[in-house]
């Protein structure tokens, strides 16, 4: 096979390194044949990644002297990684996970995971060492493992990969921080691989609270054994452009799956949530709540696909889209995909896009309450159920607590 | 002589979008320690005056002038109004998924305090707020923690109306048809929390259709607003006289 090689990938790479080995030289090799996507792809047809193609990246290890995240952990079990190298002397585990750092020489599967994307073939053949996350069999974990990715330097690249193996009849949950300090256009990309086994519960709480000129696309691939519960939530607070794919594989039967979340964004950001349910198999449920606010020139988009197979008969599944525009200038692209070929099946969704309500704003004011503030609690209102559905007050409040800082809303 | 609280002169107010005249040259003297009932047919512009003088968009005032207490008030925000002393029970209360009752009456009041310069207030002063006032007219202190006025039966939402008009404790009270949609009892328990709220130094603008509510809110006058205007002002007996007759003679005594 002869290799067409863009200019635009070589000119991308020029300033990464990749890992000394030949599993990720080889690929990336064929990566130079590989393009970066365009609004021509369906799946990226409202998200343009010129902010990522057209930006020289660096993956050189540095690893600053002063960080602090303490304001945005919420566990004692926690790792950090910076600029996609694992920061052991500042992380803190103990043995409620099994967790193990793999180089890609011994994650043999790596290279075979949706071949044909280049975010992903990208991930494959720069990232550092890989992050394995056991939860063992018949084991219930009170408290989280949280991964908190941070970015530090400027134009940064950030490779990093997860995987996630629960065990049967396990529970547990994890909380993925990813935030800045002092960084600057810095680029995460992160793939992450979940398997939920027979009768597994296990929930991913991920808080995205980047620095404002960075760009992030990150995939999930769960895959869910039978009688097994998988919930996502994602909260979405800052960060100039931010991709998340969800792809959940549901194939086992009697198994439940949520996926929630809340994004606020103003100036010009771009959020865009694909997610994606495989309904393989009969008697499963699924439940899927995205909210959006979204002010200033900011932009989102949402694309729920959900597949019911043919044979995979009384399948709920349910999806609501909510989005409230703030400003004339914000805009949001809403899109279910709903794929139905089974008969005896529950699917809904809704969408619905709109700005604040005018006569609630003056029902408000005319108590003493000034129109910014009643736009506060209208946007906490709308927003807030997202954020009270975690199961988890500590995740709770740390959103609550970053949204004020952030945006200066009250949840109180 | 109590002093004039609101000043309602000349008023002339449309709707913006469509440029049609409401209001039309409307006067109304309230002094403290005053009862004013406004009577008059349905879509004569009894719920555009309070809305005007609240400050509610999509209105236009093109004459005339509001003053409470000595302030203009068409200069200010509806929530300024507010903070000056202004309080309207609507007519229809809106419903509002998700912010609660309590939550927004503390907001409310703190940022009034803060309006005025005065401390915030406690959480243990506010809560005990909260019982005396829900008390006063026996709303549910279910129904006062839960989403403002979602789910509340039509007589649930009127009293919470009063409620947070108790809490907010204003000057002025606008109440628009407070009494429709409650049951006899409701209404003698409503009616007697605006009694208790009443003092030398508020007043209140009952807006009803139905003489029955100043049995028990004795009113110091009675006016008809018909057409924008108020064509005919007199005591608690005019109510009586309205119920009688209707309001057909006063609309046609003016075309004379
Ligand atoms: N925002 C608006 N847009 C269009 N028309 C309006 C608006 N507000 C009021 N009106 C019109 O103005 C007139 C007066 O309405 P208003 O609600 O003030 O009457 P009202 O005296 O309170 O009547 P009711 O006794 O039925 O409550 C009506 O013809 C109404 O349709
Ligand atoms: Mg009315």
């Amino acid at each position: 096979m002869t290799l067409v090689l863009s200019e635009k990938m070589d000119a991308f790479l020029s300033e990464l390194d990749v890992p000394s080995n030949d599993i990720q030289s080889n690929v990336i090799e064929r990566v130079k044949g590989m393009d970066f996507p365009t609004t021509r792809d369906e799946y990226w047809k409202y998200t343009r990644v010129g902010k990522i193609s057209n930006t020289k990246f660096t993956n050189t290890s540095t690893t600053s002297a002063d960080i602090d995240v303490q304001s945005h952990l919420i566990s004692d079990n926690y790792i950090i990684i910076e600029n996609g190298k694992i920061r052991s002397d500042i992380s803190q585990i103990n043995n409620d996970f099994e967790v193990n750092y793999t180089s890609a020489t011994a994650v043999n599967h790596l290279v075979n995971l949706n071949d044909n994307d280049v975010f992903t073939a990208l991930n494959a053949g720069l990232f550092d060492q890989a992050i394995t996350i056991k939860i063992a069999a018949n084991q219930t974990i009170e408290k989280p493992l949280q991964l908190v990715f941070l970015s530090t330097g400027e134009r940064v690249m950030a490779n990093n990969r997860i995987l996630i193996d629960s065990g049967k009849s396990s529970a547990a949950a994890l909380v993925v921080s990813t935030i800045s300090q002092g960084a600057n256009s810095c680029f995460n990309n992160t793939i992450t691989e979940v398997n939920v086994a027979e009768n597994a519960h296990l929930t991913i709480h991920k808080i995205q609270n980047e620095s404002a000129s960075n760009l992030s696309i990150s995939t999930e691939q769960v895959k869910q054994a039978k009688n097994s519960t998988f919930k996502i939530n994602t909260f979405t607070l800052t960060g100039l452009l931010i991709r998340n794919n969800i792809n959940i594989a549901v194939a086992g039967e009697n198994c439940e799956t949520y996926m929630n979340g809340a994004i606020v964004s103003s100036g010009k950001q771009h959020v865009d949530n694909h997610t994606y349910v495989d309904h393989q198999v009969p008697n499963c449920y699924s439940n899927e709540n995205y909210k959006y606010v979204m002010d200033d020139h900011s932009n989102g988009v949402f694309n729920g696909r959900v597949i019911v197979q043919k044979d995979a008969q009384v399948i709920n599944a349910y999806q609501n889209n909510g989005n409230i525009l703030l400003s004339d200038n914000a805009s949001i692209n809403s899109k279910p995909e709903l794929e139905i070929y089974a008969d005896d099946v529950k699917c809904s969704h809704g969408s619905t896009t709109g700005q604040l309500d005018e006569s609630a704003l003056f029902y408000l004011q005319t108590r003493g309450i000034s129109l910014a503030n009643a736009k506060k609690l209208l946007v906490s209102a709308f927003i807030g159920e997202v954020i009270r559905s975690t199961e988890n007050e500590a995740v709770t409040q740390l959103i609550e607590r970053l949204l004020q800082t952030e945006y200066g809303w009250d949840f109180s | 002589m109590s002093k004039v609280l609101l000043d309602i002169k000349n008023l002339h107010a449309e709707i913006e979008d469509e440029g049609k005249a409401i209001l039309k040259g409307l006067n109304l003297t309230v002094k403290a320690g005053e009862i004013h009932a406004v009577m008059g047919p349905n879509g004569a512009g009894k719920s555009t005056l309070a809305s005007v003088v609240a400050g509610k968009d999509g209105y236009e005032v093109t004459d005339g002038s509001v003053n409470m207490d000595g302030i203009d008030l068409l200069d200010l925000d509806p929530d300024e109004r507010a903070k000056e002393g202004l309080f309207l029970a609507f007519q229809y209360p809106i419903e509002i998924p998700g912010v609660s009752n309590i939550n927004f009456l503390r907001t409310a009041i703190n940022e009034i305090r803060d309006y005025r310069k005065d401390e915030p207030m406690s959480a243990k002063e506010f809560m005990a707020l909260v019982r005396e006032k829900s008390k006063l007219v026996e709303l549910d202190s279910k129904l006062a923690s839960r989403s403002v006025n979602e789910g509340f039966s039509g007589g649930e939402k009127k009293r919470n109306e009063i409620f947070q008009m108790a809490m907010l404790d204003p000057k002025v009270a606008f109440l628009d048809e407070t009494d429709s949609g409650l049951d006899i009892d409701a209404l003698r328990v409503v009616a007697a929390g605006v009694n208790k709220l009443k003092s030398e130094n508020n007043a209140v603008i009952i807006i009803t259709h139905y003489q029955r509510l100043l049995d028990y809110i004795i009113p110091d006058f009675v006016h008809v607003l018909a057409d924008g205007k108020i064509v005919k002002t007199g005591d608690k007996s005019l109510a009586l006289e309205l119920e009688e007759k209707g309001y057909d003679w006063l609309t046609e005594e003016k075309t004379v």
